[in-house]
């Protein structure tokens, strides 16, 4: 069974129509890339995912379940999928210890010392563990990224979900980030990657897949995808995005 | 290309704009330092200190029990404040809800009573008992006056709430809901607390605000040792048929507000500098 399996998936925004059908699974412990040109609805799929955005049409289905009925346990099914988002969302009234605590404790009702354990675990593997009281503030955005996938992680998911965790960073930092990431997908994590990084997803991920207007235009293995796309869309993309000052010949 | 020429060089006339300024201040406070002195040279002194501070009079104040009303203005005022911060935050979240009829119902409430005079809202608390006949409110006469001060509070500070809560960023109540929190728990955990990082300043002016209402409380009939300060100096004032004590209870709500203007400012400093 796959861990996540989207079915006719449908979103609109008013009379903008962000997704056009997206039938798409992932299987457990795969890293999904997905590409595509801004406003193709990469992010919104994303969303839907967990429901940040309640779809129009069709169904995400998490473990066998099925989130976008109306009775299903949301917040139940949501503690399984950890999301780490381009603008970091860390809480900032909160220390980096207590972020990665408070969903622990409220929620998964766990104790303070075992969630604080919890907690430390994964501030270790993102490589933050000395920024324990630190408060986000005091962190660069590139720490302040490493932390929100350590909070992600301190909920034990079945499944990450990055939406573009590197575009809000300097340059020069967002190589920490995908470190932990790719680390992150070496241990056998099931993640699901909203990305500019060509090179991330050719290195790391199992599966590209290339959005555009709203539907899968195209996936398969990254060398394929990336190395030799079938469709013109995905070259014309591809070609932007590897070699930017590339001027195309008129006529 | 033709060889570059010389630049014109202007020639300007007359004062600098900020020569201009300097002067038109100038004469700001020399109309300022005549109007002061006209008023002192003119005014009767003699009368003004009969009238409005008769020594014996303020001594008279201290003496009845001055200091027992201003612990009164601020036991009002505290209750109150605590009645409007927890009713104007329900109203507040009401305000923002999904849910229709929550979001009327404060809406309703909001506008009735910060469009009402306060005085409006007092005498008709003072009519209660007529309406219901045998209800009594406990902790008299706190509870009345809590209840009557705290209706209105709780109208202007729902709207000061409901700005904060606004403007926590999206993303944290998005972030909160992903790990998994029911959205009582997001709002508690992590929005509130942001929420009223945000608004401490204007909530303190609320409560200076608050301090001032408390002044109206009389209206509700309260009996002479639960006169808060105003009442205190109006009672007083006409047993000795003299403004001082009213004038001597005026300046004890300096003594509450200037220490909370001056915090107002420290917070807004605070929060220039947030996280």
């Amino acid at each position: 069974m796959a861990l996540v399996e989207i079915k006719n998936l449908h979103k609109s925004f008013g009379s903008n129509h962000v997704l056009r059908g997206i039938d798409f699974t992932v299987e457990q412990g795969e890293v999904v890339c997905v590409i595509g040109p801004s406003g193709s609805g990469k992010s919104t799929l994303l969303r839907c995912i967990n429901l940040l955005e309640r779809p129009q049409e069709g169904q995400v289905i998490v473990r066998g379940e099925d989130i976008t009925d109306r009775d299903c346990h949301l917040d139940a099914a949501r503690q399984q999928i950890g999301m780490v988002f381009q603008q970091f969302n860390l809480f900032p009234h909160l220390t980096v210890l207590q972020n990665c605590t408070v969903a622990q404790t409220t929620v998964l009702k766990r104790k303070s010392s075992e969630a604080a354990r919890v907690a430390r675990a994964n501030l270790d593997r993102v490589g933050l563990n000395e920024k324990v009281t630190a408060y986000p503030a005091q962190l660069s955005g590139g720490q302040q990224q490493r932390v929100a996938i350590a909070r992600a992680l301190s909920m034990d998911p079945a499944l990450m979900l990055f939406d573009e965790p590197t575009s809000a960073l300097d340059p020069e930092l967002v190589g920490e980030v995908l470190t932990v990431m790719r680390k992150l997908a070496l241990d056998g994590m099931t993640m699901l990657v909203v990305t500019h990084e060509m090179a991330f997803a050719r290195e790391v991920a199992d599966r590209v897949v290339f959005m555009d207007a709203g539907v899968i235009v195209e996936q398969g293995p990254p060398a394929e995808l990336i190395g030799n796309p079938a469709h013109e869309r995905t070259r014309t993309f591809l070609r932007r995005v590897l070699d930017p000052t590339h001027v195309e010949p008129t006529g | 290309m033709s060889a570059p020429t010389e630049p014109d060089i202007v020639e300007r006339k007359g004062l600098s704009p900020r020569q201009r300024a300097q002067r038109s201040r100038w004469i700001q406070y020399a109309i300022l330092i005549v109007l002061v002195l006209l008023a002192a040279f003119t005014a009767d002194w003699g009368q003004i200190v009969d009238v409005f501070f008769k020594p014996e009079f303020i001594k008279a104040s201290f003496e009845d029990g001055l200091l027992q009303a201003l612990v009164k203005t601020l036991e009002y005022t505290a209750g109150a404040f605590v009645i409007g911060l927890v009713g104007g935050t329900v109203l507040a979240l009401m305000r923002l809800s999904s849910v229709g009829p929550y979001r009327w119902l404060a809406t309703a409430y909001i506008e009735f009573f910060r469009g009402l005079p306060a005085i409006v809202v007092f005498i008709a608390f003072s009519l209660l008992p007529l309406a219901f006949e045998g209800l009594t409110i406990p902790w008299d006469p706190y509870g009345v006056v809590w209840l009557a001060l705290g209706i209105v509070a709780s109208a202007y500070m729902a709207e000061v709430i409901r700005a904060g809560i606004q403007a926590v960023p999206k993303g944290q109540l998005e972030a909160a809901r992903s790990l998994g929190m029911p959205a009582g728990l997001a709002t508690r955990k992590i929005v509130l607390p942001q929420a009223f990082r945000i608004v401490l300043p204007p909530l303190t002016n609320d409560l200076i605000l608050l301090v001032k209402d408390s002044s109206l409380v009389f209206i509700i009939g309260v009996s002479a040792d639960a006169y808060e300060l105003t009442g205190f100096g109006r009672d007083l004032a006409n047993t000795y048929s003299n403004l001082t004590p009213l004038v001597t209870a005026g300046f004890c709500y300096l003594i509450i507000t200037l220490p909370l203007g001056l915090l107002v400012r420290r917070l807004e400093a605070k929060a220039a500098r947030a996280y």
